[in-house]
């Protein structure tokens, strides 16, 4: 796939991956060997009919090869360029073994981009079940589960908090990975089934919860979106962001054209961020094309970050330092931040994920100078309405239990994605959307129309 | 979009503004704020909710950066882009209690909610409102109504009492048994108004306003420090109780972004006047 050269992209936010033209797509398909039993579905949490589209594209079926893709995963275009793929269908892809898994994900996008003119699916009126479902909550399990829920037959009512619609897709996950006109076009398609948004709407409080269990059933989406902080001194200094912070005011309130907009964002000329998943990429090189010199400061060892492959060599062609086998213990500055002072980890006997444990080298302290620093550590789910329902089970990271369906332990309500997961991908997100509104539908039809 | 159906000016520089937004007016309650965007590009920005009339919400607003500038230009019948809420939690309402509502400037606004909500639960509701001078001090009537006593200062003796609320709610609790006290004001009114009530252990909460974000506890902007802990002041707040708030660390948080204010408020008016922003105006 065509990448922009490093020296250009972070001059901008436009995509990074500029990805395959018709040929290019054509040449990968046709490495593919049609498997009997094709693993890489197996590694698809959605069950997308991969060797069915690859094929299609390689006979240069193109639509055939989107629609394919359509019936199992509403939101393609972003799955192919998000999914952690490496992990999972070409993870599991056969000629990854001999030679190169086919690019599986650049695939999905190819077809899923196709300006084709939306080939708008009905909105299904064939079932109009008479049962009104709230979804709350329109990250990717959200959205999945109205579409879903929609193409059944039922009225969706989907509330989101925020003034737009997208989750950590629009206020998480930068445009240069993620551009705006996809996720809209992709979310486009899953109201235009006759879902209906409410922006605006924190359930919780906008909406009671005596009001939201008055649907026929419920499902929670409400995501991981509360921002850990380490907890070290220094926190509450000017200039530490949590990386939702950081991200949030460029990628949702698009603070990288302010004083044009109204949100304002400290630009930084050096930048620390701690972690190493896709938050702490994204958040680094936000930071960079914001004009920052930026380090990245992470616990393990570079093997170990959890980040996607893609984004931790974009990263690092884009300037950003690693600094691994390190971990903050105190911002310095006041009232502002000037520095933040580290320790060097020792890697020790691996725990039981298989990775080593990090220990402490006594007396190796050392200060990289900073003006921000951004905490990239995790988040967890989204407490507010959790704690409002009564009678939910929630687990130890304050997650709502549910079963394999998505049933939490009051009747009616079904809860998925990073709510019940912790946070997790997209796409898991998206399957626990799938698979719950699945069993919705199955629920609400074994009982008489109110 | 939410119809703005009424604005008015109170006082120099404060702004009342009325907008439809039946899904924060209907489970809105005393203590409680909204988050309003007032155009595509617009910053989010809390105000605490004054006044809810059927699905009417009322703010109340001091003009200090690019933004509020923008929100007192828009007219009746315009539109604004986005109101969400309520937000945060509503004031803990006790019963049959004496209570003081202590408002200081453009902090009064939240005070005539929280007052009819103690007076509505039975409590003996004593007003203190003040503010640099007569002219400034908003609400007035709307205290009067619901307050079994009103007290008012101002700091150039103008109106009321010459000098600061605190030292009326000194003398105050010194007369009577107070049970609980509000305080709501600018962040220093706050810490030395709530200092008074300290030492007789009378419960005092303040509201705090530090910079937010989203509003729905998902970013950590508004952190504070309470009872040395850290808290999501859009969610757990935005009330606490005044006597652990650690007030300097708020004054500091508020201020991060005074220098980004200060251009946005510049590129505001030359856009206003027509001339290049940044470049040279009168
Ligand atoms: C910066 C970043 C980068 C990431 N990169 C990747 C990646 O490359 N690949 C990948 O697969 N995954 C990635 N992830 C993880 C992925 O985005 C999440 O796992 C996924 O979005 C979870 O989906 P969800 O629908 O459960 O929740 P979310 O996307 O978090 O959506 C939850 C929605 O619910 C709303 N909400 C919350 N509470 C309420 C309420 N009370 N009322 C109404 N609405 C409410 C929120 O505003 C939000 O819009 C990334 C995450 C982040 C933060
Ligand atoms: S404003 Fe974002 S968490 Fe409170």
């Amino acid at each position: 796939m065509a990448e922009r050269s490093p020296g250009e992209r972070i001059l901008d936010f436009q995509e990074v991956d500029t990805g395959l033209t018709a040929d290019e797509a054509r040449a990968e398909a046709e490495r593919c060997i049609q498997c009997k039993k094709p693993a890489c579905v197996t590694g698809c949490p959605v069950g997308v009919d991969i060797p069915r589209f690859v094929s299609a594209i390689a006979e240069g079926r193109f639509e055939d090869a989107r629609s394919t893709i359509l019936e199992a995963n509403l939101l393609p275009s972003i799955c192919g360029r998000v999914c952690p793929q490496e992990s999972q269908c070409e993870g599991a892809c056969i000629l990854g073994r001999k030679e190169r898994a086919i690019n599986i994900g650049a695939l999905e996008r190819f077809a899923a981009d196709l300006e084709v003119g939306e080939a708008k699916e009905p909105v299904p009126r064939t079932r109009t079940s008479g049962r009104r479902v709230a979804v709350v909550g329109s990250g990717p399990a959200g959205l999945t589960a109205a579409a879903e829920l929609a193409r059944r037959g039922h009225s969706v009512v989907l509330f989101e908090s925020l003034h737009e619609p997208g989750g950590v897709l629009v206020y998480g996950i930068p445009a240069f990975r993620l551009p705006r006109a996809v996720v809209h076009r992709e979310i486009e398609r899953v109201l235009s089934l006759g879902v209906e948004l409410h922006t605006n709407m924190l359930v919780g409080r906008s909406l009671s919860v005596a009001e939201l269990l008055a649907f026929d059933a419920v499902f929670i989406a409400t995501g991981a979106g509360l921002p850990a902080f380490m907890g070290i001194p220094g926190e509450e200094t000017n200039g530490v962001y949590s990386a939702n912070e950081f991200l949030t005011r460029v990628n949702l309130m698009h603070a990288d054209r302010f004083p044009e907009t109204g949100t304002p964002i400290r630009r930084g000329s050096r930048v620390v961020v701690t972690g190493g998943g896709n938050v702490a990429m994204d958040a680094a090189r936000v930071a960079r094309r914001l004009g920052a010199r930026v380090s990245l400061v992470y616990r393990r060892r570079e093997e170990d970050l959890p980040a996607r492959r893609d984004e931790v060599r974009h990263a690092r062609e884009e300037g950003i330092e690693f600094i691994t086998c390190a971990v903050p213990v105190r911002i310095l500055g006041e009232p502002s931040v000037t520095g933040v002072e580290c320790v060097r980890l020792e890697m020790c006997d691996p725990d039981e994920s298989g990775r080593p444990t990090p220990r402490v080298l006594e007396g190796s302290y050392f200060v990289i100078d900073a003006d921000t620093v951004i905490q990239a550590i995790g988040t967890s789910p989204n407490p507010l309405l959790v704690g409002l329902l009564h009678g939910a089970e929630v687990g130890r990271k304050g997650n709502l239990v549910t079963d394999d369906a998505g049933r939490t332990s009051i009747p009616r309500v079904y809860a998925g994605g990073d709510i019940t997961t912790g946070s997790a991908t997209v796409i898991l997100a998206m399957g626990a959307g799938k698979r719950a509104a699945a069993a919705i539908d199955a629920d609400l039809m074994r009982t008489p129309v109110p | 979009m939410y119809t703005v159906v009424k604005v008015g000016r109170l006082a120099d520089r404060v702004h009342e503004l009325v907008v439809r937004a039946p899904h924060v007016a209907r489970n809105a309650r005393a203590g409680q704020f909204l988050i309003l965007r007032v155009d595509q590009d617009g910053e989010r920005i809390p105000l605490t909710i004054s006044r809810v009339d059927r699905d009417l919400v009322r703010v109340i607003f001091m003009t200090v950066g690019a933004t509020t500038y923008r929100l007192a230009e828009v007219r009746e019948g315009e539109m604004i882009q986005d109101v969400i809420g309520p937000l945060g939690q509503p004031s803990e309402i006790p019963r049959g209690a004496t209570c003081v509502v202590v408002g200081g400037g453009v902090g009064i606004a939240s005070c005539p909610i929280i007052a009819r909500a103690l007076k509505d639960a039975g409590n003996r509701v004593i007003g203190i409102i003040g503010a640099r001078n007569a002219d400034l001090l908003i609400l007035q009537d709307e205290m009067r109504e619901v307050c079994d006593d009103l007290h008012i200062t101002t700091d150039d003796g103008s109106l009321g009492r010459h000098g600061y609320a605190a030292d009326v709610l000194k003398d105050l609790i010194e007369e009577e048994r107070v049970d609980y006290v509000w305080v709501i004001g600018p962040a220093i009114m706050m810490k030395v108004t709530s200092e008074v009530t300290r030492s007789k252990g009378i419960r005092t909460y303040v509201s705090l306003n530090p910079i937010m974000v989203d509003g729905t506890g998902m970013c950590g902007s508004c952190r504070v420090v309470v009872n040395g802990e850290t808290r999501f002041a859009c969610v757990d707040g935005p009330e606490f109780d005044a006597h652990v708030v650690d007030f300097d660390r708020l004054m500091q948080r508020q201020r991060f972004y005074l220098e980004e204010e200060r251009v946005a408020l510049e590129h505001h008016h030359a856009r206003r006047c027509g001339c290049q922003p940044g470049g040279h105006h009168g």
